[in-house]
């Protein structure tokens, strides 16, 4: 069925080889291709400094305050390409990046936080309160704590008001970075099960980079796995979940050190990259 | 007995309200440390920018309303100069780099109303006449100048649109948004650069008015950019990033100023008026760096 999903599914976003420089000299993303097609949750995996941030910023265009540069390749959306819009059109467009770490606005209300999210809309306050509704229905929690400075409240909290945060800008698409991030198993459940349900009910399509490969799998269509700036292994989640390399690498499922595609299976990439 | 508590209202009364100016200044410099981290070097040559800018064009012959406004758009336009040659070009640069930069604004600024306009004392009249206030003065005998209550209540007035104007409603919630993180405001689709010109127009229209006001005092001339030196202790104590604070923080300095001047003076030596403020935001310093209402430090454990 998921195969299914991805043969018929239109493209809504498609990365083509892209390179990628921090402050003019380090090369970061070493020809990045991928595709995530409407109404899909695409997992983005690898390890700590893998580059998936960095392929995220590169997409909703927040490299530039970071002194990043795309230098090679193309990415579209929609079928038009979108590397000079700044990060206010893509919003505008229904891409918005929930980046890693929450990034709450602190000194804010926990609604205010929500409302900020709706900053670029332009079609009244009665639909925005809609909305606001509706994030309260997904995230009942938010409701109970919506006067709450955002800064005092749990880590879960956080995750939930930037992910609802990012749902009041009415998104077509949600970029989300490492939403486990230092929280317990549990309300990791929580969110990945709220995802699916946004990608259901609310037709919401997700670029999920994540560390944790297990979970990410799970709930997603289709995987990427980055390492040091390439894609070295595609495919859709199940056949990922299956795959030896992956169990051994990434699941830590044969008890074996924690080695690298790079060093071990570099034979075959190069078929990949050949064919 | 009586005579001296009369004048010691006074001298108190007289102190609140030209701390009243102090805040709407303070406030222009707050406005734009929240947005975007900078200290605003250049506060200053604005209010002298912006003060002989307005008394030309009156000079021309220009009526006084639409001299205001043409004043005032040149301020807008200025601001919105000002982020795209030198904000937007240095995003993502460190502080400094930008603290540096409105340094450079403050010469290019003094050079350009002194290169454009003139170096001369313009005389302005904005006809507040410089009088007692006499119902007052008849009724209790505390002396109070019409003038400083003009201008205490437009300065009021505009430190509370400005203050409401940043703190609710869309464009509020979105500084606040930008000073908390502005990546993250980035994120949702904030632009930054709107956000720094309105910030930069804003303390715009905080320098014309504290230019006219200050300036039909002085006359309108150089000295007048020093009215920026004002806000710091006031910065000090009220904590640079705080709306609040820079209200009350200009009340406290101007009132403490006169009060020293009155009473310490004779006793400590004349010239006190010009330094108790700043020996004031040294206790400061040393005791409650962060102000009398810094924003809180948020750490959770
Ligand atoms: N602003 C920056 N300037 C220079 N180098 C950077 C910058 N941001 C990231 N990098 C480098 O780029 C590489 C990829 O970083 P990135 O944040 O994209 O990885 P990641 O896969 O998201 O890792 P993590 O799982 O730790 O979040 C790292 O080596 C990192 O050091
Ligand atoms: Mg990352």
């Amino acid at each position: 069925m998921e195969a299914a999903l991805k043969d018929k599914a239109a493209t809504l976003l498609s990365v083509n080889n892209i390179e990628v420089v921090y402050d003019h000299v380090i090369l970061v993303l070493k020809g990045v291709s991928l595709e995530v097609p409407e109404k899909g949750i695409v997992a983005l995996l690898g390890a700590n400094g893998a580059g998936k941030t960095t392929t995220l910023k590169s997409i909703s265009n927040l490299l530039m305050a970071e002194r990043g540069n795309i230098t090679k390749g193309t990415i579209e959306y929609q079928g038009e390409p979108i590397q000079g819009l700044s990060a206010n059109q893509l919003v505008k467009r229904g891409v918005i990046q929930v980046m890693e770490g929450r990034r709450c606005f602190e000194h804010l209300t926990v609604e205010e936080n929500l409302l900020t999210g709706a900053f670029t809309r332009s079609d009244g306050a009665s639909l925005i309160r809609q909305d606001l509704d509706l994030v309260y229905s997904y995230f009942p929690r938010l409701k109970d704590r919506r006067n709450s400075t955002s800064g005092y409240t749990s880590g879960g909290e956080q995750q939930m008001t930037a992910v609802g945060r990012a749902l009041m800008a009415r998104p077509k698409m949600i970029l989300l970075d490492e939403p486990s991030m230092g929280l317990a198993p549990t309300l990791v459940e929580e969110i990945f099960e709220i995802m699916q349900q946004l990608n259901e009910k609310e037709q919401v399509t997700f670029l999920l980079a994540e560390q944790n490969t297990n979970i990410a799998l799970r709930y997603s269509h289709y995987g990427y796995i980055l390492e040091n700036g390439r894609v070295v292994m595609d495919g859709e989640a199940s056949a990922l979940l299956d795959n030896q390399d992956v169990k051994e690498f990434y699941l830590g499922v044969s008890g074996g050190q924690k080695k690298s595609f790079r060093k071990v299976k570099h034979y075959r990439r190069r078929k990949r990259w050949l064919s | 007995m009586l005579m001296e508590l009369a004048f010691a209202i006074e001298v108190l009364i007289a102190g609140l309200l030209s701390g009243v100016m102090y805040s709407l200044v303070a406030l222009g410099f707050v406005l734009i440390f929240k947005a975007s981290g900078v200290f605003n070097f250049a506060q200053g040559a604005m209010v002298l920018f912006a003060a002989l800018t307005f008394v030309r064009i009156l000079e021309m012959g220009v009526n006084f309303w639409l001299a205001v406004a043409i004043a005032l758009a040149v301020m807008i336009l200025l601001a919105i100069i000002i982020e795209r040659v030198m904000l937007r070009p240095l995003v993502a640069q460190p502080v400094i780099i930008l603290f540096m930069a409105t340094i450079g604004l403050n010469y290019f600024l003094e050079g350009l109303a002194q290169g454009i306009w003139d170096s001369q004392v313009h005389g302005l009249d904005i006809g507040i006449p410089d009088v007692p206030w006499m119902s007052v003065l008849e009724s209790t005998n505390i002396l109070i100048s019409l003038f400083d209550v003009w201008s205490a209540v437009i300065c009021g007035i505009l430190v509370l649109l400005l203050a409401f104007f940043f703190q609710k409603g869309r464009i509020g919630r979105a500084l606040r948004a930008v000073a908390d993180d502005n990546q993250a405001a980035m994120s949702v689709g904030i632009p930054l650069q709107l956000i720094w010109a309105i910030v930069w127009a804003a303390a715009g229209l905080v320098a014309l008015v504290a230019g006219t006001l200050w300036g039909q005092r002085l006359g309108v001339q150089f000295s007048i950019s020093l009215v920026a030196l004002k806000a710091l202790p006031v910065l000090i104590l009220g904590g640079f990033n705080s709306i609040a604070g820079a209200i009350i923080g200009g009340l406290i300095i101007g009132a403490t100023e006169k009060l020293a001047e009155v009473y310490l003076g004779p006793i400590i030596g004349g010239g006190i008026e010009s330094w108790s403020a700043y020996f004031i935001a040294m206790l400061f310093l040393i005791f409650r760096p962060q102000g009398l209402f810094g924003e809180e430090i948020i750490e959770r454990v």
